[in-house]
């Protein structure tokens, strides 16, 4: 049956070329490679990633090759996606999700020559560098909108995984919108998946019909916000990218994520043979972190207010964790004027006070 | 801890409408394996029944002629599955992951002018009386018109695999495959037919989602429904009742435990994030502790020459 085994062939490896683009091509080329958890279209998380990779293919253009693989689940398959790419001939790899950590770790190993970009992580080596954003940065003037705007004083939060990243942003929300109305309450709801529209959909859909009016996301599809525009009248924000598509209603303002500048930069060290390990984690300050615009949607004084927090973190003036703050169970965490180190920050594994349910452990 | 935020009635709405799109691509997949075909490639046609009900739906401004194109692009997937298996007498397991992974690239290629776009609305059903009912109204008779399609079609593959001559010859397809041919039945016509069916089903399953349950296009929005809608079919010993007990199980857990969450109901979230399977799975497989079986040509390799 040769012709049987010829198309079941054929249509195999035509499936599979859709995962993995581009191939071996010359080698003097520096070659830059991708992991990403979900689709590049996934319109936030991944999309801003991919934005990031074609802006180092348009900054050198013939002088790089990049290569992606998309929806690569955390877990055992992540190792193996990775370990295949270094074997591509892959000269620096971002790895782009909190749990390619140990992957990323344990392919290093293996790969001393390649060099790798964990992003989100904690772990290093002398081949592995971490990079990420100061979110919770955003997540400080999100929260000052959403304690402002709320009628019903329940603010849902969609979160992914009880991770640090996540955990901070709850609570930098929490506390700017606990600062500007003290009856704000916060009801989250872990999703346990990073993209899935549909169980999003649901979750925001769950917490509007509990009387949620602001929905607060940490997954990365624009599901929620389509949710939110045909409950009607809640205010949602932008997770990672823009979302500008919801633009003025339901999505007032958004956090966008600009890895760009990083990449560009990294990959030209590995050019110059100046790659380091090294870990960066920046904010607004920098413009790793972007605020998108903010709509009519937000009264005037609201959005002027929302903007003069963002400049204050940006020019280092204010830090959105500054005392006096307690942990959920009211022992003291911060005193008055003390500010977070990035230690705690980076493991930070507690709610704040005021904050109700317990994070998963 | 605050049970009363919970509304029961947009509770069990909510059900209804997570279970419609696993309930429609499982009842698809169950009329493929009751005639002896296993076809992994739910997925793949889902997604480009999403994508392609979608993009019609957005470009005529109608909901009714999106599910349309959406149930002909699931068909016209597996009928590639279909020529590959029963023609060429590919292996059906291969064919199947590869028409997944080929769906979910064609999906993701067709998409990729529709992110951000707003679908035209799905218009609900409104019965003068009926819909004003101060509890059922709102449970039984204010959805979309495809949730109540989806039970009538799983009512009618019921109906006709039981009680019906072409319902009979399916099942002795799938049973037996060289005494159905023996007997004079056009085994590979019937398995081509059920498996455009099946095709068909999945692509509105997936068009459910794009167009209704959340609603816009996103590549890879499926996430996994088809492999659920699989699952279900074999956990559902193969009997039509059985998946539309065990989608609504899986789509009520799913929705009940966001409700608990949202609640602050003092459950570990782990559990409840897994109860959905959990609840599924041992439900269906106490019920299955009865003599059903899997269809006995199932994944099989037909050829006249036998």
């Amino acid at each position: 049956m040769n012709l049987t085994k010829l198309l079941a062939g054929a249509a195999l490896a035509l499936g599979l070329a859709g995962g993995v683009a581009g191939a071996a091509a010359a080698q003097e080329k520096t070659k830059v490679g991708f992991i990403f958890v979900g689709p590049i279209g996934d319109g936030g998380w991944t999309y801003e990633h991919n934005q990031g990779r074609l802006a180092v293919e348009e900054h050198f253009g013939d002088k790089v090759e990049t290569v992606y693989q998309e929806s690569v689940p955390e877990g055992a398959d992540a190792e193996r996606a990775i370990t295949q790419m270094a074997l591509q001939g892959a000269d620096l790899i971002f790895t782009t999700s909190f749990g390619f950590m140990d992957p990323t770790v344990n392919v290093a190993k293996k790969f001393p020559n390649v060099k790798f970009e964990h992003a989100t992580g904690y772990k290093t080596a002398p081949n592995v560098s971490t990079y990420s954003a100061r979110f919770y940065e955003g997540r400080a003037v999100q929260g000052h909108i959403a304690g402002k705007m709320t009628q019903s004083n329940i603010v849902g939060y969609i979160a992914s995984y009880p991770i640090p990243e996540v955990i901070r942003g709850i609570n930098a929300a929490f506390i700017h919108a606990r600062k500007v109305n003290p009856d704000v309450q916060f009801k989250v709801i872990w999703a346990y998946t990073w993209f899935d529209p549909a169980k999003e959909a649901d979750a925001a859909t769950a917490l509007i019909e509990q009387g949620a009016d602001v929905i607060l996301q940490h997954t990365d599809s624009t599901a929620p916000q389509a949710a939110a525009e045909k409950a009607g009248d809640v205010i949602t924000f932008g997770q990672a990218s823009d979302m500008a598509e919801y633009k003025p209603r339901p999505r007032v303002s958004s956090i966008i994520d600009n890895w760009k500048p990083y990449y560009i930069d990294r990959t030209q060290a590995v050019m110059d043979g100046t790659w380091e390990s090294q870990q960066t984690w920046d904010g607004i300050g920098p413009g790793m972190v972007e605020i998108g615009e903010i709509t009519d949607a937000v009264p005037e004084d609201v959005k002027a207010e929302a903007l003069a927090l963002k400049e204050s973190i940006a020019s280092g003036e204010y830090h959105p964790f500054t005392g006096p703050l307690n942990k959920q169970d009211g022992s003291a965490w911060l005193a008055e004027g003390e500010t977070a180190d990035d230690g705690t920050l980076l493991g930070m594994d507690f709610f704040v006070e005021g904050l109700e349910g317990d994070i998963p452990q | 801890m605050d049970l009363s935020s919970i509304n029961p009635a947009l509770l069990l709405a909510s059900l209804l409408v997570a279970a419609t799109p696993i309930l429609i691509a499982a009842i698809g997949e169950l009329v493929v394996e009751r005639s002896g075909v296993l076809n992994l490639g739910v997925e793949g046609m889902m997604i480009t029944g999403a994508i392609c009900g979608f993009a019609v739906a957005v470009e005529t401004g109608s909901p009714a002629l999106g599910f349309l194109a959406a149930a002909a692009g699931g068909a016209v997937l597996a009928s590639l599955f279909g020529v590959l298996t029963q023609l060429a007498l590919a292996n059906q397991v291969a064919s199947g992951l590869a028409l997944t992974l080929f769906g979910l690239g064609l999906s993701a290629l067709i998409g990729q002018g529709y992110v951000g776009i707003k679908p035209p609305p799905t218009p609900r059903l409104d019965l003068p009386v009926l819909s004003d009912l101060p509890f059922l109204g709102r449970v039984v008779f204010s959805h979309d018109l495809m949730v109540y399609f989806g039970l009538a079609l799983v009512a009618a593959v019921w109906a006709v695999l039981k009680y019906t001559r072409a319902g009979l010859v399916l099942r002795a397809v799938g049973e037996n495959h060289d005494a159905a041919h023996a007997l004079g039945y056009k085994v590979v016509r019937v398995r081509l037919m059920a498996i455009l069916f099946g095709g068909a089903c999945a692509g509105l399953g997936g068009a459910y989602i794009s167009l209704v349950r959340v609603p816009q296009w996103t590549e890879g929005m499926t996430a996994g429904a088809g492999w659920i809608a699989l699952a279900l079919v074999v956990f559902a010993s193969w009997k039509a009742g059985r998946v539309l007990l065990g989608a609504w199980l899986f789509g009520g857990v799913t929705v009940l435990q966001l409700n608990l969450q949202a609640a602050g109901v003092a459950i570990p979230v782990e559990y409840l994030s897994m109860s959905p399977y959990l609840i599924t799975i041992l439900v269906l497989v106490i019920m299955s502790a009865d003599r059903s079986r899997a269809p006995g040509s199932l994944g099989r390799i037909f050829h006249a020459s036998g």
